[in-house]
């Protein structure tokens, strides 16, 4: 990367517009989503105000009207349970993130260090699992999850689960937020063994060496020197984990009920109806797409990082 | 069990969990599609009660006029995207492949419309498509023209532009970052040969990247068969079976038309078309990488 070198070129002026063109039409559409969630739908469908228009925060309020502390006077009924599905997002999201990384880095030091499989394995079941698309697993995940992945209700662990949580047929992972996460965790598993596997290569060996030599066993190695080593691609490894959780729509409607909706279904859901609310539904876009804006504007590198592990190699 | 059998165990220890979470929740649900496709399958039987049917499933859908269609808007959608994203995206890094003020701003603003989820880049998308109130009606309007009925008459082409919109700076990036890391002597001794820009670019900087350009584009290829959220909120497949991509046709046969089987024989056949795609790929990396091995091998011997 050039950018520690401070001594710019100088250009044709040119360039910089096509910069700034190319700017604008990346965030555009997300500034105009942005502007329009602040605009009541009168003013989204008049349309001549344009910039002028006074913001309004009641779209963000219908849409939180469940996790409100206060009454909203424009509101008789609050039908959207936004609140709750974001709730369902976050967890949902967080976990599976969290559970993918611990278990892929232990995974990925594993191959790197006691040479299981070549890296060639890796990277190939890699490739092959980035291949399959989330609407090939649609069917056989509702059939498992559904069927299959249950306790029954006779057994004890079963009657317990039952008694604390209520229902009444078999305990089946559908429906549940573990049965969202386990999907999920698969799913990039792989992706993250492989990036972490390049960041492992590097940690250097005379370390883990030195630090066996001392006396630690290979889980205090890989704890206490190795972890922190690789922080920049576990980093990378979170991102992406955490972008897909939080953005995935099919697979979570289809292991969904009532009350584990994530935010994705939500708007898919509200987009389908005939009259839409514009104001509201673009205010609880914004609410999910904060935290990937957030990645973008402060890890941007890790992310290049991430996405560029792919192709191209070094 | 003393200490020393615990260490000799670390390494299965530290690979059980990711093994046995992928075995359940990948490698099982795969098989047990291909298990389903051969069966007449409903929601609400569980696999044991299903009728095996043999190759019913595979054959129908060979004489489904609408899996046709669907099956030549995915290939369509595909490669319109992929051709365009890769001319875009190779052009745009070729041309801001320079050290200027701001190129770091772009590659961070690029990001955003991948890091986004597919169904807000839809939401927006259908807010700025819309007949009337859209932003691009509206701005035709203002400037004179009829308005263009988007997702309508042209929805094959909108979907087109907005994934164009999404994923050309995945196909930039990639690309830039190529350029970077070609090596500068190369460069240097072209130039100081009198080699212009534009000879530069074809003779030396395209074939260097080749590489890393097909490897993208094939990545771009295999991801383009997996877009399902933009399509369905913008146009749920709609008009009639214009947009109606396979990933769509697969989860409405599922979750509409309640027929599991089909859906299972349909997402095999999607898979078979992927695997294909996926296999070229890395007979290309191996065919690469051994012909650099070769390269390195017969100059090491002339020295």
């Amino acid at each position: 990367m050039s950018g520690a070198t401070k001594n710019y070129d100088k250009q044709h002026p040119g360039y910089f517009a096509l910069l700034a063109a190319l700017v604008f039409m990346a965030v555009g559409p997300v500034a105009l989503m942005f502007v329009n969630s602040f605009k009541l739908d009168v003013d989204i469908l008049s349309g001549t105000s344009g910039l002028l228009f006074l913001p309004t925060i009641q779209n963000y309020e219908t849409a939180l009207c469940d996790v409100l502390p206060y009454e909203l006077d424009h509101l008789d009924f609050c039908s959207l349970k936004f609140g709750g599905s974001l709730i369902n997002s976050l967890v949902i999201a967080l976990i599976s993130t969290i559970l993918t990384l611990v278990i892929g880095c232990m995974a990925a030091y594993a191959l790197v260090r006691f040479r299981f499989m070549g890296r060639d394995v890796v990277s190939g079941g890699t490739l092959m699992v980035r291949m399959v698309p989330p609407a090939v697993l649609l069917v056989p995940v509702f059939g498992l999850w559904n069927n299959e992945f249950c306790i029954d209700k006779t057994s004890f662990l079963g009657a317990l689960i039952r008694d604390t949580f209520g229902g009444r047929g078999d305990v089946c992972l559908a429906g549940t937020h573990s049965g969202i996460i386990l999907i999920y965790v698969a799913m990039n598993l792989p992706f993250v063994i492989w990036i972490l596997q390049s960041f492992i290569v590097q940690v250097p060996r005379q370390l883990e060496e030195a630090a066996r030599i001392d006396g630690a066993g290979p889980y205090r190695v890989f704890f206490l020197i190795v972890l922190p080593l690789i922080k920049p691609g576990l980093a990378a490894a979170a991102i992406f984990t955490f972008r897909i959780a939080w953005n995935e729509y099919l697979l979570a409607s289809a292991l969904s009920d009532r009350d584990t909706k994530t935010v994705p279904i939500l708007i898919v859901n509200n987009m389908s109806e005939f009259n839409i609310e514009w104001g509201v539904i673009m205010a609880t876009g914004m609410l999910l797409a904060i935290p990937p804006i957030i990645f973008t504007l402060f890890a941007s590198r890790q992310i290049i990082t991430g996405m560029t592990a792919g192709a191209v190699k070094g | 069990m003393n200490n020393a059998s615990i260490n000799r165990l670390a390494p299965f220890v530290f690979l059980a969990p990711a093994a046995i979470i992928m075995l359940i929740a990948l490698l099982y649900p795969l098989l047990y599609m291909v298990y389903g496709s051969f069966r007449e399958w409903d929601p609400s039987q569980t696999i044991g009660e299903t009728e095996f049917v043999g190759f019913k499933n595979y054959i129908a859908l060979l004489n489904d006029p609408s899996f046709h269609e669907s099956l030549g808007v995915t290939l369509k959608f595909a490669f319109a995207v992929v051709s365009i994203e890769m001319l875009l995206g190779v052009a745009l890094a070729l041309l801001l492949d320079r050290n200027i003020r701001g190129i770091s701003i772009l590659r961070t603003m690029f990001i955003l419309p991948m890091m986004i989820a597919p169904v807000v880049v839809g939401l927006m998308w259908r807010y700025m498509y819309h007949p009337t109130v859209g932003t691009f009606n509206r701005f035709l309007k203002s400037m004179g023209f009829e308005g263009v009925d988007w997702l309508g008459q042209h929805a094959l082409m909108s979907i087109i532009i907005a994934d164009i919109w999404q994923w050309t700076p995945f196909i930039f990036i990639l690309t830039l970052a190529a350029l970077q890391s070609l090596p500068k002597s190369t460069l240097e001794a072209a130039r100081i040969d009198g080699a212009t820009g534009w000879q530069q670019i074809i003779y030396i900087k395209i074939p260097l990247m080749m590489p890393v350009l097909i490897v993208t584009c094939l990545l771009r290829l295999i991801d383009a068969f997996k877009v399902l959220e933009v399509i369905l909120v913008m146009t749920e497949g709609g008009p009639g079976l214009s947009t109606e991509i396979l990933a769509l046709r697969i989860s409405r046969t599922a979750t509409e038309f309640r027929e599991l089987g089909v859906a299972a024989a349909m997402s095999n056949y999607l898979l078979i078309l992927l695997l294909i795609f996926t296999l070229s790929m890395i007979a290309y990396n191996k065919y690469v990488e051994n012909r650099a091995a070769r390269l390195r091998a017969a100059k090491e011997g002339d020295a």
